[in-house]
C-alpha cells in the first residue's frame, strides 16, 4: 500500500495539478479573448502596481481594517508553502526520486510552522461561524476545502510525531495531499493561480483606465 | 451549523408593477432559456473567474453601505447579494421561479448601486458589481425592471434622451437660459450647432426640464472665460444612460452612439458634460465597450475638471470666497470611476472659506450616495428601502456640521437630499456651478447694467 501511494498516486497527483492548472490557465486566457475589455486594459503597470498593494501585508485599506485576518490569512498562505517546499523529508524524496535539492527547515521550525497553518486553518472556521456575513455564504463545499487543505498538515504532524502507527499515518497524509493536489486547479482552491489575474484586471482598469487606486 | 443562525427579518414587500405585472407573463422555459443565453453569449473569463475564484471570505462585506446601514445584515453583503441571485441560478441551471427573478431584480436593480467599493475591499479585486449587472442584463432580458427605471428607458428609446424632451422643447429651454443669463451677463450665449468648436456641452435630460437654471449658468460661466462653445439642437444633446442601469445595453449603445456622433458631426474638439456622474460613465467607459471602442473618439471632460482648469488657468477669477460651512459627496463614478477626488477638492477650495472633509472613509473610497446606478431611477417604491441603505452616509454628513454639501453629481444630489431629509441633518445640497455662480468675478465690461 505504501509502495503504492509513494509512487503512483504522487506521479498521478502532480500530473492532474499540473496539467490541471495548465488547462485552467489556457482556458481562461482563451476565454478572456471573448471578454472584449480584458485584453486591451491589461497594463504591467498598474496590475503590478494593485498586485504589489495586495502582496504586502497592510498595504491596502481593508487589508489594516481587518488586520486580523490579514496577520492570520498571511501566516497561513505563507506557512502552506513553505512548509511543503522545505520540509527535510520532501526535499529528501525528492532528490531521490529526481535529482535537485535545495534548503530545508529546521525540524523545530518545521513543526510550529506546521502548527501555525493548523492554528491558521482552526482561525478560518471559527471565523466562518462566528461572522454572519461569512456564515451566511458558507456552505458544505466551504468546510470541505477547508478540511482538504488542513489534512495534509494534521497529519504530517501526527505521522512525524508517530503519535498513532507511523505507516498508516503516512499513507493517510500522502493521500491527503493528492487530494489536495488534485483538488486545487478544479476547485476554488485554484484562487491560488486566478487572484494574480483578476487582481492585475481590477489594478489595470482602476489605475490605467479610470485614473484610480484599488487599495 | 451549531450556533443560532442570525436573525434576519423580511424585508418589506414592495409592490412595483415593472416586477409584479411583468412576472405573470414569464414562463419557465422562458427564463431557462434566456438566462443561459445571456451566460453562454454575454458573459466570458471574467464571470467564471470571478464565481469560481472567490473564495468566500466575506471581507468585501465592510465596504458596502447597505451592508452597514441595514445592521451588517448579511443579505445586503456584495457577496450575500451574488449568492441570492447568481450562485442559486446557476446552481438550477437557470431553472428557477419568476417570483426568484422578481427576488433578482429587487436585489440587483434597487439594493446595489454598481458603486464598485467593494472591488477595493476584496483581496482579489473581484468585480462583484459586474456580476450583479449581469443579473440586471438577465432581469431586463426577461422583462423584469422597476417601472419607473424602464420607463425613462422607454424614453431613451423613443426620443433619445431621459425625459420624454421633445426637440422643439429643448430649443425652446435653451433659448429661454440663453436670454435669463444675458440679464447677468451681456456676452452670454448659447451657440446652437456651431461646428469645429473647442467645448461640445452637454447635460441630462433633467436639466432642460427641471433645472433649467443650471443651463444658463453655463452660458455665463463660458461667457465670462472666453470659452469657445455649443450644443447641439438636434438628438444626441443628453448623455445622460438609464439603459445602461436597467440592463438595456442595446440602447445604452444607441444613446451612447448618438451622444458621440453629435459631437463629431459638430467637429468638436472635445465634450464637456455637466454635473453628472453615470453620464460620465456611459460616455467615458461603458457606452464605448459595448460598442466597441477601447476609448471615446471624442475626449470627455467632467465638469469637476473643467472647472478645475477655468480655475487654476485664471479664465475664472474667484472674486469672494463662499463663506457658509460646505462639505463635499464624492461621486462614486468620477472618484472612484476617474480619479477626479483631488481635483474636486482643489475646486472647492478655491471657492469655499470653509470646507470640512468629510471623515473617513473619503476620496476613492467614499460611501455611495445610494442614488446611483439606477437606483434612484427606480423610483418612490424604492425610497424608503434606498434612504434606509444608506445610514452611513448621514452619519459621516453629520460629523462635518457643515450646512451645504456639494455634490457634483445629479444623482448624487437627490440621494444626499433624500439622505438629509430623511435623517433629517437640516442641511442643503449646492451644485459647484451653484457655488461658482456666487464666487466668480464678472468683468465690469461683460456685467449687464
Amino acid at each position: 500500500m505504501y509502495s503504492l501511494v509513494s509512487g503512483p498516486l504522487i506521479w498521478t497527483a502532480c500530473i492532474v495539478f499540473i496539467g490541471g492548472m495548465t488547462y485552467q490557465l489556457v482556458s481562461m486566457l482563451k476565454s478572456a479573448k471573448k471578454d472584449k475589455v480584458v485584453y486591451p486594459y491589461m497594463s504591467f503597470k498598474y496590475g503590478l502596481r494593485s498586485l504589489l498593494h495586495w502582496l504586502v501585508p497592510f498595504a491596502s485599506k481593508n487589508m489594516r481594517a481587518r488586520y486580523e485576518t490579514t496577520i492570520v490569512a498571511f501566516a497561513f498562505h505563507i506557512c502552506l508553502f513553505l512548509v511543503p517546499i522545505f520540509l527535510t523529508a520532501h526535499v529528501v524524496m525528492f532528490a531521490f526520486a529526481w535529482g535537485p535539492k535545495w534548503g530545508t527547515l529546521s525540524e523545530g521550525a518545521a513543526d510550529w510552522l506546521t502548527v501555525l497553518v493548523i492554528l491558521a486553518a482552526a482561525f478560518f472556521l471559527v471565523r466562518r461561524w462566528m461572522l454572519p456575513e461569512v456564515r451566511f455564504v458558507t456552505s458544505r463545499s466551504d468546510y470541505i476545502l477547508l478540511a482538504v487543505v488542513a489534512a495534509p498538515f494534521v497529519t504530517g504532524f501526527v505521522a512525524h510525531h508517530q503519535w498513532f502507527d507511523y505507516e498508516t499515518m503516512m499513507i493517510i497524509h500522502v493521500i491527503s495531499g493528492a487530494v489536495m493536489l488534485m483538488a486545487i486547479p478544479f476547485t476554488r482552491l485554484s484562487h491560488m493561480l486566478f487572484f494574480v489575474f483578476t487582481r492585475t484586471y481590477m489594478g489595470s482598469e482602476f489605475g490605467a483606465v479610470r485614473n484610480a487606486k484599488d487599495w | 451549523m451549531g450556533l443560532p443562525a442570525h436573525i434576519m427579518p423580511p424585508l418589506p414587500v414592495v409592490s412595483d408593477p415593472g416586477l409584479d405585472e411583468n412576472a405573470k407573463n414569464l414562463t419557465q422555459d422562458r427564463i431557462v432559456e434566456v438566462i443561459n443565453r445571456v451566460i453562454d453569449w454575454e458573459t466570458a473569463a471574467r464571470f467564471r473567474v470571478y464565481l469560481n475564484t472567490c473564495v468566500h471570505c466575506g471581507l468585501c462585506s465592510d465596504a458596502c453601505h447597505w451592508f452597514l446601514s441595514n445592521d451588517r445584515d448579511p443579505r445586503f453583503s456584495p457577496v450575500g447579494k451574488v449568492k441570492q441571485t447568481l450562485w442559486e441560478i446557476l446552481k438550477r441551471k437557470g431553472r428557477v421561479e419568476p417570483d426568484f427573478v422578481k427576488e433578482c431584480s429587487r436585489i440587483a436593480h434597487t439594493e446595489c448601486n454598481g458603486c464598485r467599493k467593494c472591488s477595493m475591499y476584496c483581496p482579489f479585486g473581484v468585480d462583484i458589481a459586474y456580476l450583479l449587472f449581469v443579473v440586471r442584463r438577465i432581469c431586463y432580458e426577461l422583462g423584469i425592471v422597476p417601472q419607473f427605471l424602464q420607463d425613462t428607458v422607454n424614453s431613451h428609446s423613443a426620443t433619445m434622451n431621459q425625459m420624454w424632451v421633445k426637440q422643439d422643447e429643448w430649443i425652446d429651454t435653451l433659448q429661454w437660459q440663453e436670454d435669463e443669463s444675458r440679464e447677468e451677463v451681456t456676452t452670454a450665449r448659447i451657440p446652437l450647432d456651431k461646428e469645429g468648436a473647442d467645448v461640445f456641452y452637454s447635460v441630462i435630460a433633467p436639466e432642460p426640464k427641471i433645472l433649467a437654471q443650471l443651463i444658463g449658468n453655463m452660458a455665463q460661466i463660458m461667457a465670462i472665460a472666453r470659452i469657445d462653445w455649443t450644443m447641439p439642437s438636434f438628438d444626441g444633446w443628453d448623455n445622460s444612460n438609464l439603459a445602461m442601469f436597467a440592463g438595456d445595453f442595446e440602447v445604452m449603445g444607441r444613446v451612447e452612439r448618438a451622444h458621440h456622433e453629435a459631437a463629431l458631426r459638430l467637429k468638436a474638439k472635445r465634450i464637456v458634460m455637466g454635473e453628472c456622474g453615470h453620464a460620465f460613465r456611459g460616455a467615458v467607459y461603458d457606452g464605448p465597450r459595448w460598442l466597441g471602442w477601447r476609448q471615446p473618439p471624442v475626449p470627455v471632460i467632467h465638469a469637476v475638471e473643467f472647472y478645475h482648469e477655468l480655475i487654476t488657468s485664471g479664465r475664472i477669477k474667484i472674486a469672494r470666497k463662499f463663506e457658509e460651512p460646505v462639505t463635499v459627496q464624492e461621486p462614486c463614478n468620477i472618484v472612484r470611476g476617474r480619479g477626479l477626488g483631488i481635483k474636486l477638492r482643489e475646486v472647492i477650495q478655491a471657492m469655499c472659506a470653509d470646507f470640512r472633509p468629510p471623515p473617513d472613509p473619503q476620496f476613492e473610497h467614499n460611501y455611495c450616495c445610494g442614488a446611483g446606478g439606477g437606483v434612484i431611477n427606480c423610483g418612490p417604491p424604492w425610497k424608503t428601502s434606498r434612504v434606509k441603505g444608506n445610514s452611513v452616509k448621514a452619519e459621516q454628513l453629520a460629523a462635518t456640521k457643515a450646512h451645504i454639501v456639494i455634490t457634483p453629481c445629479h444623482n448624487c444630489h437627490s440621494g444626499i437630499e433624500d439622505i438629509i431629509g430623511g435623517y433629517k441633518l437640516g442641511m442643503h445640497v449646492k451644485f459647484l456651478c451653484e457655488i461658482l455662480m456666487q464666487v466668480m468675478e464678472i468683468p465690469d465690461e461683460l456685467k449687464a447694467s
